[in-house]
């Protein structure tokens, strides 16, 4: 009893105060790969069975508005294509390094984290796949979250709305840096230390900055929706509504910025295919 | 001797099967029509299965086996290596101590039982988190043992129909 407990307290130091446990934690992870697995079922047999049971007109509407939407798409790609050789060009003339298109690679969410506190989901690609700890997580709307730790087939994923996470970001109207810290609720997020005179307001959209260099920069995170100047306190109080959908994205995007992509010949090949 | 042996490890497999099933209460997502706070409501069902292990075969189920099902838990929840560990074997200890009594014990006598142990190991993770500076004092996290202490009469009688029905011991 008095072994198995200072042998337990060890360890929670060692894995608190060091990354040297990373390896075994990684080790177990695999071995409860398949409770994670079979969690995911009900839920996924769920919505399976709603399509199976959506009607065929439905269906066909759905499908329309997916085709008009690729459409769409598929034309501002061909102008952003014009735009990034454009930029690069510009980028050119003044001297600094070509922009390459980010690459990324398409999970699925397979869980989250019972404890409601704790805003982390885990995701079904892993080490094995060429994810990193720290890689930016996206959706289709905007950041959702950082790598925080791996396994082979598995990572698990800290959302921008955790209370422990924050996020350097710009102001993308008047490009006002400030920091975007998570509050525990999933639509919002605390901007800390704005100066009373700062220009930011409601509706204002705010991307990664980039600094700090662990998200890339440009990415929507979330619109302003708040601004309080309350007299009685240093700063300005103001929140923001996240971009991405938090706790209703299925389908995220591992994002491979160019450095990284650089030192792991690996993820280029499983980026360019997502 | 050999089948001696044989009959006192019978069934073995119902045990880890319990667990895992547990382990996969544990994680399974809400609905995503139900709002994320009634999460605070998910009773600890590892932690129930491990008391009732524990009450029926002392002599098998331990605190050796508790800390293994806590390291699992751990990596299952992401918490720190050896914090459920720890509150599993404390958890394990405090049902080894008691499980002459409790076998005497009405079921619902048992459910106090299981509402102080639930809100320990709670307690204890808390303590441990709140240490390493990951969380906040939180009271909602005590009707994990509320919701513990209800179920345990039905968790107790299915794994009692399961033990018997698969002549585990």
């Amino acid at each position: 009893m008095l072994g198995f407990c200072i042998l337990s307290f060890a360890l929670i130091m060692v894995d608190h105060l060091s990354g040297y446990l990373d390896d075994i934690r990684a080790g177990l992870t695999i071995v409860v790969t398949p409770v994670l697995v079979a969690a995911d079922i009900p839920g996924r047999e769920a919505r399976e069975i709603r399509e199976i049971f959506s009607s065929r007109n439905e269906m066909r509407n759905y499908i329309e508005i997916l085709e008009q939407e690729r459409t769409l798409l598929k034309a501002k790609t061909e102008k952003m294509a014009a735009l990034t050789a454009e930029n690069n060009r510009l980028r050119d003339l003044l001297g600094s390094a070509a922009k390459l298109q980010d690459n990324v690679l398409v999970a699925e969410l397979i869980g989250v984290d019972p404890d409601p506190e704790k805003h982390e989901i885990i995701i079904d690609k892993g080490s094995g796949d060429g994810v990193f700890v720290g890689q930016p997580l996206l959706d289709a709307q905007g950041l959702m979250g950082q790598v925080i730790s791996l396994s082979y087939f598995t990572s698990r994923v800290l959302l921008i709305s955790d209370h422990s996470h924050s996020v350097p970001v710009q102001v993308s109207r008047s490009n006002l840096r400030l920091i975007a810290q998570g509050t525990g609720v999933t639509n919002q997020l605390e901007l800390m230390h704005v100066q009373d005179t700062a220009d930011i307001r409601p509706g204002d959209l705010l991307v990664s900055s980039g600094l700090g260099n662990r998200f890339p920069v440009g990415y929507p995170v979330g619109v302003v929706n708040k601004v309080e100047h309350d007299p009685g306190r240093p700063f300005a109080l103001v929140t923001a509504v996240p971009s991405a959908l938090l706790d209703r994205s299925r389908h995220v995007l591992l994002v491979f910025t160019e450095e990284k992509l650089a030192r792991t010949p690996e993820a280029r090949r499983n980026g360019s295919g997502g | 001797m050999e089948a001696v042996a044989d009959t006192r490890t019978n069934g073995l497999w119902v045990i880890a099967v319990t667990f895992v099933a547990a382990m996969v209460l544990a994680i399974i997502p809400l609905p995503d029509f139900v709002p994320a706070t009634l999460g605070y409501l998910r009773p600890e069902w590892i932690v129930l299965v491990l008391i009732y292990w524990v009450i029926a075969l002392p002599q098998r189920i331990g605190i050796a086996i508790a800390w293994c099902v806590g390291l699992l838990s751990d990596v299952l929840l992401g918490s720190l290596l050896g914090q459920h560990a720890v509150a599993f074997i404390v958890v394990a200890y405090i049902a080894t101590s008691l499980y002459q009594r409790l076998r005497m014990f009405s079921v619902w006598q048992q459910s106090m039982i299981v509402f102080a142990t639930v809100g320990l190991n709670q307690l204890i993770n808390f303590w441990i988190e709140s240490i390493a500076g990951l969380t906040e004092w939180n009271i909602w996290y005590l009707l994990a043992s509320v919701m513990s202490a209800l179920l345990w009469p039905w968790v107790f009688l299915l794994l009692r129909y399961l033990r018997r029905r698969f002549d585990v011991n």
